[in-house]
Parts: structure tokens; C-alpha cells; sequence
């Protein structure tokens, strides 16, 4: 063989390979997915949602207290997490722009958003659950809501930089103050890249289980009160999935099969408008 | 600072509520220290750092903790699983910048995106209601058969192939972090100048030997900075490993032994720690989970710095 | 003006009305699948919500120790001088028992003859293959496979396990030296499941597996108890009756808070693995435990053939009322 034939062989093998990684990839997503779908549609019924959980081994019941209890603790989480990160943003690409401390803290919130999740659970026990004696919703939100802060932060300083800073300059001409010029220009600028951060951190959290299990625990009933435990969807998974009981075990794909479903919807569809309105 | 005073009364509330927020980040990093620290420190006095480390014991009922088990298991997942996704990662970032059709492009980096979209503990049911079974009545025996009798890799596989190991915990933490891997280094590959990778072109290069000796070398830091996030994330992860590593505080050589990582001992045993030793222990491991991971993460984001302004050049 | 006075004083009492409307209880998975069936008839019955979350008997004591339940659920008892120390009360609400389970293709549930030596040291690894010689001699008749014997066991804190690894300890002295009994042991080989769901769980889906589970956990899901050899000597089958037969000769003591193993009972027809399960309160909250009472108080009343159906035995009349008494000293009564 000649040494052409020799290079190009190498060549036609890697990326043969790389071509296989790449389907590698996409096979699992299929399988994975799939699995889901397939487990999952089956125990998909309206029952699923209006009902509360029956005594294991009876085979009725839904989880409506988890889907209501998930989407509690996320809107909470939400509340909390959301103005922290964007404020917080907003300063550091702002007003503290180019300063150390911007710096500081941009690097800090990217080491925060992959901080492992479960130890976020054990912190929030330690102040929100163990000085008041028992668990709650408002626990399992501030848990959230610590992953959500970081998350949020660095995608509004990311947005904020990217708008033109001449667009600030027109305003400063006129007179307006940085109050109003962030207000009125930068985030009307920078509006649908923050709010998709916002949509991307909320999809993130709601699928997180780990930073509820000893905070907001779980309740077999319906509540709206948050100083009590709460049911969420993921930490019933969890239960179910590694229960015995087959009717648990259909209950927990269905489950499966929602959070994937919103979760992936939502995050593919916010990516894509990042696309194309920022494609550059 | 004098200038700050004369801004309008606006800007100085809105300026000082946003600082605010923005301090919080460091205010929960080091009240996240500070209170895991406080709540540890019963059984630090007790068992101290280098003995706690090192003791394999994970004792409930003689109050003996160590965290070497604990520990083995996750650098195990997290090594096993970083072998198994950086080439297949590499190889995505690969296809998605070269071969890949540009109509593909989008599509397939979408589809990869989602994979890390999914939450973790669809992974986990996955691995266990699906994944496990196919392990243990398929792949783990023709792995048993093919290397069992190899003299030192034979330990590796050696036990009853149950599905639920460290093995299958693996190769799920790998499907977990290999999007991770891929888009950052599909990233950094896209930043390669097209001149540099024409001129290797015009001297007659083949396209697998641009890739190899010209986008690679180049992305180098990008690449680093992704592989490095990935073993942070692989560190912290949970879910997806408890429903298949078989909770067992133990070190042991073959991967088809079921094995304990910090976070998993953390999920499993958390709420039922019934002495103050043991619940101070769990939280001892939180500390070190914590501090290492954020060790690990700040070494990624070093590395992708520096990719940063290597590009800006 | 008066509507909104009535308004705000209807919301007002709907809230308080809900909000105290729910005991909080957390601990044994053991008696969990009859304290959810008591709690699901009982909210039904009066609207007051029993939210129980089985985490194993490690976690209910952890949780009443903390007071961050209302009550906790225990299957191995706190001695008395624990109860001093956490200031709690402790009685037993249901008994039932422990049974191995296995999953053997061919093999049907109550085939299988086990004896304290083979379970001992199955869960020791010292008995590896199916067709061990010492399991073969106990079933002359059934076709072993020469398989590995995967074993399952908890992976959490578990009341089960006490008196699981207590039943060992007692009758196997080499579980006693090497292993120990407790709520969480090192266990020498296996893999753990959390909770008796998790061990349910994993017996279900590996083929060749041994585990041990509360007696519900084996019914409801259809897995392959197997009978064991009694101290009389005799090879029983877990049931209501041989549940009742090792309960028959257990002497609960109010004063010691009603500390007692039932495992290794004598009688012809008594389980070996048998246990009652525990409900601990903390001391100082007399009014929470009124109403955790109350709610065992229906249970012990109305609340027998549910225990039946569900294959655990109830307590015998007699040792139900020396509970009542004991509420009344402690001044806990409902």
C-alpha cells in the first residue's frame, strides 16, 4: 500500500468511527426516549392527574398531588431564584462591569451551576429543615431556588453583554440615568435571550430530585401548604421506580413521560429561538 | 465610590438591591461551607481527615464511618464513565463539524442537547427497568466469558453479574456527561480558522489529518475545559446511579460488584441516619463531595478560560 | 359587613381546620403497606390525613428523635433506656413477619425448606450455588440449579433487618461473631435495595436471588417465600397462624415500654422470623400524641380484618388493652 493509500485508510477509519459515535449518540437518545414513551403511554389516563395516591397494592389512584405539589415548588423556586439571578446579573454586566468582582462572581456562578445537587439537599436541610422541626414545600423551593440563582445569573450577564453597548451610549446622551437605560434599553434589548435563560433554568430545576428528597420530602395527600411536606413528581419517581408494586411502577413511567415530554419540548423549543434570533 | 453618591436616587437603590443579589452567590458558597463544616464537625473531631478518608468500615451499628468506600465508588463511575464518553464524544464533536451534511447540523446538535436535557432520574429508571436486564442476561456473562480467565483483567469481571454494578452505573453516567463533552468540543472545534485548516488542505492534507493535527491541537483547551466540566457533573450526579449501583459500602476490583458513591449514600441513607455520629458522617461526605467537586469545576473553568483568550488571539 | 366577617371567619377555620388536619409519620417500611390501607379507610372515615413515609426504621427514629414527625415507626425496639435518654414513648401497633424470598425458575412459593444453618450462611457467602450440598439434603425432592446465589439485603436502616440479622444472631453463632444484629450491618456479600420495596424489588428482577421481606411485601408481589425450620424443629410456612403461634408466647412488659424480640419463639407452629412493629411518640407533645393515638386507637378497633387481609396479624386483645392503660398513666390517651 502506498503511503496515500496508508493516510487515506487512517482517515476513512476515524471518521468512520466518529460517524458511529455520533449514532451512538443518537441511538441512545432514540432508545432512551422511546422506552419512556412506550412504558409511559400506556399508564397515561386522566386519572393520572385528578386522583391522589391509593394504599400500595391497590391498583387505582393517580398522582395529582405530585404534579401539583412539582409545579408548587417550582413556581416558588421560580419566584425566589429568578429575580435573585437576574438582578444579580444585571449587576455584574452592568454596573460592575469589567470590575474584579464581576469577574468574581461571573466564575463563581458558573462553578455553582454544576455544584452537585444532592449537597445543596443536605445544606437546605441543615437551615430550613432541622431548626423547624419538620420538612416543607418551602424547603424543597429554596433548594431549587439555590440551583436556579447561578444558572439565571450567568445566562442574564451573558445576554446583557451581548446587546451593543452603543445602544447604551445613545441613551447616556440623552441624559437618562443607568436605572433607566438598563430598564428601558438593555433589557428590552436582551429580553428574549433572558427569559429564555429563565425558561432553559426552570426546565433544569423541575426535573432535579436529588435537592428535594430531605427537604421537601413527600406527602402522600393533596396539599397546597407549603409549610408541609409535599409530594413532587421526580421524588415520586423515585419511590415508585424502586418500589415492588407494578401499578407503582406504570404509575412512575407515566410520570416519567410527562416531565420528559415538557421538559424536552421546552428546552428545544427556547434553543432553537436562541438560534435563529441570535444566530450570528 | 464618590461618584457613586452623585448617581440619582434610582440608580443608587437599584444599583445597591442588584449588588445584593449578585453577593448572594458568594454568600451561598460560603454558608454551603460553613454550615456543611458545622454540621461535620462531630465526626471530624471523631474521625479526623486522613482516617476518615482511608477507613473502608461504614458501620452504623459499632458508630465507625470512613468514606473510603464512598469514595471509590464515585472516582470509579466517574473514571469509567469519562473513558467511555470522551472518544465517543470526541467522535460526535468530530462528525458534527466535518462530515456531518450542513442540513444535519442543527438537528443532530439539537438531538445531542437533549440527551443532557433529560432529567436524571429518567436515566435512572432507565438504567434499571431497561439497561440492567440487558447487562446481566447478555452483556455482562459474554464479558465474563470472554475476559475471565485473563489472569489481572479476570479481576475486573469476576462475581455474579447482576446488572446492578458499577459497570452499569458507568456506562449510564457516560450516555449522561457524553453531550457535555460533545458540544463544548463541537464549540471549540467550530472556532478553528478556516485559513489554518485550508493551509493544511493546500499542503495535501487528508481531512482525518487536519482534524488530528490542526482543529485538535488547536481546541485543545476547549476540549480540556469540556472533559473536566463532565467529571464535575459525573461527580454530583445522583439519581442516574442510584437505581443500578446496588448500594454497598464496599471496594472492591470487579465492576460487576454493586459499589456506594457519596451521592448515592447520601440519597440512600440521609434521612434514616438515626445518631448524631452517623448524620455528622453523611455530612462530612457532603463537605468533601462539595469541596472536591468545586475543586474540579473551578480546574474546567481555568482550562476553558484560557481556551477563551487563546481564541480571542 | 357581616358577610365578610363570616367570610374571613370560615376561611379562617378552613385553614386552621386543614391545616390541622394532617399527622405526620415516618419510619418502618415493614407495617407500611397496613398503615397506608389504615390511613386511606380512616381519611375516608373522618377527613384527618395519616402521612406516612416508610424510610425504614432507622429513619423514623431519627425523625422522631428530631421532632420533625409526629410519630415515628420502629420495628426494632428502642430499650428503655434509650427511650429515657430521647424521651419517648414506645408500643407496638401490628405484628407480622419476616420471610426470605427467592426467585428459582420452576420453583413455586413455599417449595423451597431453609433452615437457620442455610439462610445463615447464604447471607454469610460461605453457600454459594443453589445446589449447595446442605440446601439439597433439606429438598430431597426439588431439581437445584447449579447457579451463584445472588443476595439481596437493605441498603438503609432498616427495623426489618434487625430482626432479620437478630433471628441470625440467636440461632447462628457464626452470624453472631462475624456480623452482628442492628438495623444496618456490614453485610459480607449482596447488594441492597432500599426499603422493603427495594428488596421486593430486586428479588423480582434477578433471577437466582435471595432477599428478605415483611410478609405483605411477599404477597403482594407474587415472590417465592420459602418455609424454615422452627426451634420445635418444624418446617412451617409464614402465615397468619404461625404469625400468631410466635406471638402467642410473647410477654410485652408496659413498664420496659413494651421492649420485646419476637423472633425464635418456641411452639410447634411459630414463625421463626416474627416481629412486632413499634410506634414511638415524643413525650412532650401530649397533644400530637393524642391525636396519633386516636388515629390507633380506631385502627386497633376497626382495623383487624384490613391487617388480616393484608397477611399481618393483629394484636391480641389483651395486649391492646395493656396499650390503653399504658396511654392512660402516660397521660396520652385520646
Amino acid at each position: 500500500m502506498t503511503l496515500v493509500q496508508r493516510r487515506k485508510l487512517k482517515g476513512y477509519i476515524a471518521l468512520t468511527l466518529s460517524t458511529l459515535a455520533a449514532l451512538s449518540g443518537l441511538f441512545w437518545l432514540v432508545f432512551i426516549i422511546f422506552d419512556v414513551l412506550r412504558h409511559g403511554i400506556t399508564a397515561l389516563n386522566l386519572d393520572l392527574f385528578l386522583e391522589d395516591p391509593a394504599p400500595p397494592g391497590i391498583p387505582e389512584g393517580g398522582l395529582r398531588n405530585a404534579f401539583v405539589g412539582q409545579l408548587l415548588i417550582t413556581s416558588v423556586a421560580t419566584l425566589i431564584g429568578v429575580p435573585l439571578g437576574v438582578l444579580g446579573g444585571t449587576f455584574i454586566a452592568e454596573y460592575a462591569r469589567g470590575t474584579k468582582f464581576a469577574r468574581l462572581i461571573s466564575i463563581l456562578s458558573d462553578i455553582m451551576v454544576s455544584v452537585p445537587s444532592i449537597v445543596v439537599g443536605t445544606f437546605i436541610y441543615a437551615i430550613l429543615v432541622k431548626p423547624f422541626g419538620h420538612f416543607s414545600g418551602w424547603a424543597g423551593a429554596a433548594a431549587l431556588a439555590f440551583i436556579m440563582i447561578p444558572v439565571v445569573l450567568r445566562t442574564t450577564e451573558d445576554m446583557l453583554k451581548l446587546v451593543p453597548w452603543t445602544l447604551r451610549e445613545a441613551a447616556f446622551a440623552l441624559g437618562a440615568s443607568y436605572f433607566r437605560v438598563i430598564k428601558d434599553i438593555a433589557y428590552r434589548a436582551a429580553a428574549t435571550g433572558i427569559l429564555t435563560g429563565i425558561i432553559l433554568a426552570i426546565a433544569r430545576v423541575a426535573g432535579e430530585t436529588a435537592p428535594l428528597l430531605f427537604t421537601s420530602f413527600n406527602n402522600s395527600y393533596f396539599t397546597l401548604n407549603m409549610n408541609e411536606p409535599m409530594a413532587s413528581l421526580t421524588v415520586t419517581i423515585f419511590n415508585y421506580a424502586m418500589g415492588p408494586y407494578e401499578d407503582w411502577h406504570e404509575k412512575a413511567w407515566a410520570a416519567a413521560f410527562v416531565i420528559t415530554v415538557v421538559i424536552l419540548v421546552v428546552t428545544v423549543v427556547t434553543r432553537s429561538i436562541i438560534h435563529w434570533r441570535y444566530k450570528n | 465610590m464618590k461618584r457613586f453618591f452623585k448617581l440619582p436616587a434610582a440608580d443608587i437603590i437599584f444599583a445597591l438591591i442588584s449588588f445584593s443579589a449578585a453577593f448572594t452567590i458568594l454568600t451561598l458558597i460560603f454558608s454551603t461551607i460553613l454550615v456543611l463544616y458545622n454540621e461535620s464537625s462531630l465526626a471530624i473531631h471523631k474521625f479526623g481527615l486522613l482516617n476518615f478518608i482511608f477507613t473502608v468500615d461504614w458501620d452504623p451499628v459499632r458508630e465507625v464511618f470512613g468514606a473510603a468506600a464512598s469514595l471509590y465508588g464515585t472516582l470509579v463511575t466517574t473514571i469509567l464513565a469519562l473513558s467511555i464518553a470522551i472518544p465517543v464524544s470526541i467522535g460526535i464533536a468530530i462528525f458534527l463539524t466535518e462530515i456531518s451534511p450542513h442540513l444535519l447540523r442543527t438537528p443532530i446538535g439539537i438531538a445531542i442537547e437533549m440527551l443532557a436535557a433529560i432529567p436524571s432520574i429518567i436515566y435512572g429508571m432507565w438504567g434499571l427497568f431497561t439497561l440492567a436486564p440487558i447487562m446481566a442476561d447478555y452483556i455482562e456473562p459474554a464479558l465474563q466469558r470472554i475476559f475471565g480467565d485473563i489472569p489481572i483483567i479476570g479481576k475486573l469481571f469476576e462475581g455474579t453479574p447482576m446488572g446492578v454494578d458499577l459497570l452499569t452505573a458507568s456506562i449510564i453516567l457516560s450516555i449522561m456527561i457524553t453531550p457535555f463533552i460533545a458540544s463544548i468540543s463541537r464549540d471549540s472545534f467550530n472556532l478553528t480558522p478556516d485559513i489554518v485548516k485550508e493551509s493544511a488542505y493546500a499542503l495535501g492534507a487528508t481531512k482525518w489529518e487536519v482534524i488530528r493535527d490542526i482543529v485538535i491541537p488547536y481546541s485543545k483547551l476547549g476540549v480540556y475545559g469540556g472533559i473536566v466540566l463532565a467529571l464535575g457533573r459525573a461527580l454530583g450526579e445522583t439519581m442516574a446511579v442510584a437505581f443500578v449501583l446496588g448500594n454497598k459500602h464496599q471496594i472492591t476490583p470487579s465492576l460487576l460488584d454493586a459499589a456506594a458513591t457519596i451521592t448515592v449514600t447520601l440519597a440512600n441513607e440521609f434521612t434514616e441516619a438515626d445518631s448524631d455520629i452517623y448524620l455528622s458522617s453523611l455530612f462530612y461526605l457532603a463537605l468533601i463531595l462539595f469541596l472536591l467537586s468545586f475543586t474540579v469545576l473551578a480546574i474546567a473553568k481555568f482550562f476553558l478560560l484560557k481556551a477563551e483568550k487563546h481564541y480571542q488571539r | 359587613m357581616r358577610k365578610i366577617t363570616a367570610g374571613v371567619l370560615t376561611a379562617g377555620f378552613l385553614t386552621v381546620a386543614v391545616a390541622g388536619d394532617t399527622i405526620n409519620g415516618a419510619g418502618a417500611t415493614f407495617p407500611y403497606p397496613v398503615y397506608a390501607a389504615w390511613a386511606y379507610k380512616y381519611y375516608k372515615e373522618t377527613g384527618i390525613k395519616l402521612n406516612y413515609q416508610s424510610i425504614g426504621s432507622g429513619g423514623g427514629i431519627r425523625q422522631i428523635k428530631n421532632r420533625t414527625v409526629d410519630f415515628g415507626a420502629s420495628d426494632a425496639p428502642l430499650k428503655p433506656e434509650k427511650l429515657e435518654e430521647y424521651k419517648l414513648y414506645q408500643f407496638p401497633a401490628i405484628i407480622g413477619g419476616v420471610v426470605p424470598v427467592v426467585n428459582i425458575p420452576g420453583l413455586k412459593a413455599g417449595q423451597l425448606r431453609l433452615d437457620a444453618d442455610t439462610l445463615c450462611h447464604i447471607y454469610l457467602g460461605d453457600i454459594k450455588y443453589w445446589d449447595n450440598e446442605k440446601i439439597k439434603k433439606l429438598n430431597p425432592d426439588l431439581k437445584l440449579p447449579h447457579k451463584d446465589i445472588k443476595v439481596v439485603h437493605r441498603s438503609d436502616g432498616s427495623g426489618t433487618t434487625a430482626i432479620f440479622t437478630n433471628y441470625l444472631a440467636q440461632v447462628c453463632p457464626d452470624w453472631k461473631n462475624k456480623v452482628g444484629a442492628g438495623k444496618a450491618v456490614k453485610w459480607p456479600v449482596g447488594i441492597g435495595g432500599k426499603g422493603n420495596e427495594g428488596v421486593a424489588n430486586y428479588v423480582k428482577r434477578l433471577r437466582y436471588s435471595i432477599g428478605y421481606v415483611e410478609f405483605a411485601y411477599a404477597k403482594q408481589n407474587r415472590l417465592k417465600y420459602t418455609l424454615l425450620k422452627n426451634q420445635a424443629g418444624e418446617f412451617v410456612p409464614p402465615s397468619i397462624e404461625t404469625f400468631k403461634a410466635a406471638g402467642a408466647t410473647a410477654d410485652f412488659d408496659p413498664k420496659k415500654h413494651f421492649y420485646l424480640w419476637m423472633v425464635n419463639a418456641p411452639g410447634k407452629k411459630a414463625w421463626p422470623i416474627a416481629g412486632a412493629s413499634f410506634i414511638l411518640e415524643a413525650r412532650e407533645k401530649k397533644d400530637i400524641n393524642k391525636k396519633v393515638n386516636k388515629f390507633f386507637k380506631w385502627a386497633f378497633e376497626h382495623g383487624d380484618e384490613i391487617a388480616i387481609r393484608l397477611d399481618y396479624v393483629p394484636l391480641p386483645e389483651e395486649l391492646k388493652k395493656k396499650i390503653y392503660k399504658y396511654w392512660e398513666e402516660h397521660g396520652i390517651n385520646p
